[in-house]
């Protein structure tokens, strides 16, 4: 135990220990690949393999590995719409939530300052955030489909290039991604210190002096935690957003693959979506502790 | 004559659940032009309300108050106020604080001017080296020396100090009343600064006003402190009236703050003060 203390190992043996927990119960669930020689009913022999396990459809550690692995070792591969390498996904599930994302910052932002500075809009909204708030993004989307079923924007060729699904999947990114944003955005209004007021207001600074100079920068830790939450969602949205309207993307590749029967590539997907997750909110953390210290 | 400052019938009444709370009540002040005037008091004895409706932070809701010929209807930068907190905005510099209510204030001059404003009052505080570190970098004693810096800068027709040094340590506070008092001896701004500090207040003021305990606060004394000017704390200590005036401030605390009797202002005293000015 000495050995593991000096050189700190428990900070890389611990989640190794875990990653193999979690590998072993993959193959236990999984089962094994079992082939039996037998006679077929005209006496030829026949070989067959049969898979035990507790879910003999889930496909081995290996057996994930050796389909995923054309998608990994070309990344930005295309063969078709739907059968590209998993960079070139994430790159279009990226885009998109970036659209949606923006609209909810865009929207968000000021809402959220609106209900931080008047008591009144408070009360107003109240009931319209909180029962919107929790509605999953499986539940926005067809409304967005009827919200926007005019839209649709043809290029030269006459081939749509945004249209009503298009708009509705940026709606339900926003919609849901939205709210983390607009609540830390005026929680961190309501606590701007009343010393930074009392300031503004002696030296008689005008609204929009106040709102750039004083409660802006007040607000913008509280905001960059709101974001960072919000970008969370939007990431976890894109994949309900694609399964239903079936766009390339990581989440449309997962849901076509599920269709295929190619469950090996499932698993590359959630993994895919997991660590693409990670890496945003590891990002926005960084974004987010350069305006603490402000 | 007339004063330069004139508080007078001024009261401040909240609405509560159980009825309105009168925290003061006929409060009646003179201050002179370029007078330094004291207020203590007990804690929570309506002496920062006083200040704040002078400020126009809060709403006066009996009587008025005179600056310069005229009602005081809001705040604004004619007043250079120092809060007890430094108040800075953490996400400027020194500098930028300053130039903050500067670009208020003295919007016509040109940038350097400006510039030159905030530079020399800095200096003048002692934070010519540190006047682009951020508050968070500096002390608390620095922090509240460019809050005194912010409130002369604006060249402002009074001074409004609400217990700024109440948050530091005894020998930062001393370093920070003298520089206070050096700078107001250049500019000579009228002041009114709350404490409950007996010796600061002597040490700063020409007369100070001593506050009853709320609710209905009023002016409960007023002693005039006719020590010379420039003042230096050890003769001030070593005067022949420095005992007995302290001790005149202490007895008030002590025992008549609690009795309501509202002072009447004898006539021949309140003259012989501002001649005494």
């Amino acid at each position: 135990m000495d050995f593991i203390k000096r050189y700190k190992l428990d900070s890389l043996l611990l989640p190794l220990i875990g990653l193999g927990g979690f590998l072993l119960l993959w193959l236990i669930i999984a089962g094994r690949i079992e082939t039996r020689k037998t006679v077929d009913e005209f006496g030829d022999p026949v070989t067959k393999s049969v898979k035990t396990g507790i879910s003999p459809d889930l496909p081995t550690p290996s057996e994930a590995w050796k389909a995923s692995k054309p998608y990994i070792t070309e990344p930005f591969a295309k063969r078709g719409e739907l059968d590209q390498g998993i960079l070139a996904f994430t790159k279009l599930s990226l885009s998109l939530v970036m659209q949606g994302y923006f609209i909810a910052l865009i929207i968000g932002t000021p809402l959220g300052f609106c209900l931080g500075l008047s008591k009144t809009f408070t009360k107003a909204m109240d009931p319209i955030t909180q029962v919107l708030r929790p509605v999953s993004p499986l539940a926005w989307f067809p409304l967005g489909l009827v919200l926007f079923s005019s839209v649709k924007l043809m290029d030269g060729g006459g081939k749509t290039v945004f249209g009503a699904s298009d708009a509705a999947a940026l709606f339900t990114i926003a919609v849901c991604s939205m709210w983390p944003a607009v609540m830390n955005t005026a929680v961190g209004v309501r606590a701007v210190p009343q010393d930074y007021l009392n300031v503004a207001k002696v030296l008689k600074l005008s609204r929009a002096k106040t709102l750039f100079k004083v409660l802006l920068p007040a607000t913008l830790p509280y905001m960059f935690t709101g974001f960072r939450l919000s970008l969370g969602i939007a990431w976890l949205v894109i994949v309900a957003v694609e399964m239903l309207t079936g766009r390339p993307g990581v989440g449309g590749f997962l849901w076509q693959e599920y269709n295929a029967g190619s469950y090996s590539r499932i698993i590359l997907c959630i993994l895919t979506i997991g660590i693409v997750g990670l890496l945003l909110d590891r990002l926005m953390s960084l974004v987010e502790s350069r305006f603490k210290t402000a | 004559m007339s004063a330069y400052c004139e508080l007078s019938q001024l009261g401040k009444t909240y609405s509560s659940p159980k009825g309105p709370a009168i925290i003061v009540k006929d409060f009646n002040l003179k201050i002179q032009k370029g007078e330094f005037v004291c207020l203590i008091g007990h804690s929570g004895c309506g002496k920062s309300t006083v200040l704040s409706m002078v400020a126009g932070l809060s709403s006066v809701t009996d009587g008025g108050i005179i600056l310069a010929g005229k009602e005081l209807t809001g705040p604004g930068p004619d007043r250079g106020m120092v809060f007890q907190s430094p108040s800075l905005l953490p996400w400027m510099s020194a500098f930028e604080n300053v130039m903050l209510g500067i670009n208020q204030v003295f919007y016509t001059a040109s940038k350097d001017e400006r510039r030159q404003i905030a530079e020399y009052y800095l200096t003048v505080v002692g934070l010519g080296e540190a006047m682009h570190k951020r508050p968070a970098e500096l002390s608390q004693g620095m922090r509240q020396r460019v809050g005194i810096a912010r409130a002369f800068a604006l060249k402002p027709r009074m001074l409004l100090l609400d217990e700024p040094f109440g948050m530091l340590d005894a020998l930062t506070r001393y370093e920070l009343q003298q520089v206070l008092l050096s700078l107001w001896r250049k500019e000579r701004i009228t002041a009114l600064m709350v404490t409950h500090d007996v010796d600061e207040s002597l040490f700063l003021s020409d007369r100070v006003v001593c506050m009853t305990d709320g609710p209905e606060a009023t002016i409960g004394d007023i002693v005039p402190v006719n020590f010379p000017r420039p003042r230096e704390r050890k003769a001030i200590m070593e005067h022949a009236d420095y005992a007995p005036l302290r001790s005149r401030l202490i007895n008030f605390l002590e025992v008549g703050a609690h009795e309501r009797i509202p002072y009447a202002a004898p006539v021949a005293q309140q003259l012989s003060t501002v001649a005494a000015f």
